[in-house]
């Protein structure tokens, strides 16, 4: 494999990782509590780190941060439920707490190379297809991939098993709860997977940039459709195409890859906040101005046939010649008006049916 | 077993769908509910009234075991409600849920068969013909396949009754199901009401249009913090309980509803 194919694959696998469990944080509004879980499970890292003397145990480190992720999503329930302060206030103070404890350990670690800040938040994705993996002294191939590819079947199980009981939880706590599912399990579960996640995508885009991954297609999958499971599909797909854009950007400009990824994914938000077929602002302003356009011919179709003179029409509707002249046309066009004996404007049999059907104020 | 005293039961030797003994619910230190001691019939049609704030919601939450119980015993059926969960039907508040949630009225219906169905086993064709079958109940087999926020608020009503219908419960328990809707659902509402009567189901509903409670009820419960008093309509829904349980907050209960009630009452 090319190394573009393998920095492509984990980010792609990264995204898709993120993306599954990152869908249902949108939907459960809970977007911010991934904000916090990615800051926070630095402390889980470094923790697990101080306490092996330096190991790099993938295994341990994503059970340390779990741990912490799990701690995290606890401590912000605890503050919320003492009823002092709300939801987000609850996340705004838990999560620095935790995550500057992990800045000032890895900050006591000088004579480290393996972690420091920089890495922590940014990632290096790059250097993915540097690293092997090894067990029992045989090669396995590259370790992003396994790690990564991890993830994601784990995250793929997880939505797919409980499927049915995410959607009913995340629709309705209350009727989850009355039939016996166990909202607050499946709750933890979810969030220990997404600290899980957060750990493992920490080698590819960091803290961070973890953040996009998890929200960004979610959000932009939203827009997009109605059904939930399509969302979730969708979602993997904007997850993989940011990877690949963000590739092909970063290796255009020689710009930072993870960021590039993260700046596609907000690009192709962006497209779907303009062009979403529901939701979209394109067809909303353009719903509405062929609303408007329709009202525009039956108020104009209602006054001519009350008997108005359509000279002063742009002065009793305040509407531009322009406005009267399009209007006119369109209303001409669409048969309620028509032309006769030369010049003179009668309204049709269908023109009057418009205006009956029309309050003209008077 | 041996320790525990014995079911409350009605006058035919069954135990009563809801028996309440002693029930204080608090948040931190307010009371919200006070020595509730209460028991629905079974087969009836009953109203929980009283003003904003009584805790008639809270009261609902507890007997589903969804607010903890600060002391107290809520029986359904003779049994805990762990046990006894498929034997309930809850219809919580229209604003409890995100509307926007991408799925459709006739998938929201189906989520009342989740319980049948259990962990892990995903709905099928028999759960989505029976789903369609009680969104036609309430008038809405047209719109089974719409998304959920196209939906008027009636409409999601309605969606939400069909739904507790899927869960082809015995006991139905319906936070404000009038709440904020049009006259085509309130009709609706009530043939599904006499409709479950009828086939000897229970129903407790939160109710809010005093004016309505004496047609469309058989017993009430007046609620404020404490159980005020609770039977059959014409017993109990009086001008001097409504005053004991609204108090002087609000004026016109006094003169108007109180006169519309008592006028009912003795129909």
């Amino acid at each position: 494999m090319s190394f573009a194919a393998i920095i492509i694959l984990t980010g792609a696998l990264t995204a898709i990782s993120c993306a599954l469990v990152g869908s249902f944080l949108v939907l459960r509004r809970t977007a911010m509590v991934g904000d916090a879980i990615s800051h926070s499970v630095l402390l889980g890292i470094v923790t697990v780190f101080w306490l092996t003397n330096g190991s790099r145990n993938e295994i341990l480190m994503v059970l340390g941060a779990g741990t912490v992720g799990l701690l995290t999503v606890y401590l912000i329930e605890l503050v919320r439920s003492s009823g002092r302060v709300r939801e987000d206030a609850a996340i705004g103070l838990v999560f620095p707490v935790l995550f500057s404890i992990g800045v000032i350990m890895v900050s006591r670690f000088p004579q480290t190379v393996h972690i420091d800040v920089q890495h922590v938040l940014y990632g290096e994705i790059a250097f993915a297809p540097l690293r092997r993996l090894e067990l029992f002294g045989a090669d396995l191939g590259y370790r992003s991939l396994w790690v990564l590819g991890g993830m994601a079947a784990i995250n793929l199980a997880f939505v797919t098993l409980f499927y049915k009981e995410l959607k009913l939880s995340t629709f309705d706590r209350g009727l989850a709860a009355t039939l016996g599912f166990a909202p607050l399990a499946l709750h933890y579960a979810l969030m220990g997977l997404v600290s899980a996640t957060t750990v493992v995508a920490f080698d590819s885009v960091g803290a961070i940039l973890v953040v996009a991954m998890l929200i960004v297609p979610g959000a932009t999958a939203y827009l997009l459709t109605d059904r939930l499971g399509v969302m979730i599909a969708l979602a993997c797909g904007v997850g993989a195409l940011s990877a690949w854009g963000g590739y092909v950007v970063a290796s255009a400009y020689d710009a930072s890859i993870s960021g590039a990824m993260a700046t596609v994914a907000g690009g192709i938000l962006v497209l779907a906040v303009l062009g979403s077929p529901r939701h979209g602002v394109v067809v909303r302003a353009w719903t509405r101005a062929r609303l408007r356009r329709r009202f525009d011919v039956r108020l104009l179709v209602a006054h001519l046939a009350g008997g108005s003179d359509p000279d002063h029409l742009s002065e009793q509707f305040r509407w531009s010649p322009s406005t009267v002249r399009r209007t006119l046309d369109l209303a001409l066009r669409e048969g309620y008006v028509e032309r006769r004996d030369g010049d003179r404007l009668t309204v049709t049999p269908a023109g009057a049916a418009l205006a009956a059907g029309t309050d003209t104020g008077r | 077993m041996i320790d525990r005293p014995p079911n409350p039961a009605t006058t035919d030797g069954g135990a009563y769908p809801i028996s309440v003994r002693d029930l204080i619910v608090a948040y931190r230190s307010t009371p919200v509910l006070w020595d509730i001691h209460l028991d629905i019939r079974p087969g009836r049609l009953t109203a929980i009234v009283g003003p904003n704030g009584a805790g008639k919601s809270t009261m609902l939450k507890a007997i589903l075991g969804l607010v903890p119980v600060s002391s107290g015993r809520i029986e359904i059926f003779g049994g805990p409600y762990r046990e006894m969960r498929r034997q309930v039907a809850y219809v919580p508040q229209r604003s409890s849920v995100d509307w926007d949630f991408p799925t459709t009225a006739i998938d929201v219906v189906m989520m009342g068969q989740y319980g049948q169905l259990g962990w892990f086993r995903r709905p099928g064709r028999r759960e989505r013909e029976n789903a369609m079958s009680c969104l036609t109940q309430v008038g809405m087999a047209d719109l089974a396949s719409r998304q959920i926020s196209q939906l008027s608020g009636g409409q999601q009503q309605r969606v939400f009754l069909a739904r507790a219908l899927a869960q082809a419960a015995d006991l139905y328990i319906m936070d404000e199901p009038f709440a904020g809707v049009d006259a085509v659902t309130e009709r609706a509402i009530v043939e599904l009401l006499q409709r479950l009567r009828a086939d000897g189901k229970t129903v407790v509903v939160v109710h809010h249009d005093l004016q309505t409670v004496p047609d469309y009820f058989e017993d009430v419960a007046l609620l404020n913090v404490r159980l005020i008093a609770a039977g059959p309509v014409a017993e109990v829904f009086t001008p001097d309980n409504l005053a004991a349980t609204y108090g002087g907050r609000i004026a016109f209960i006094d003169a108007e509803a109180a006169a519309v009630a008592s006028a009912r009452s003795a129909r």
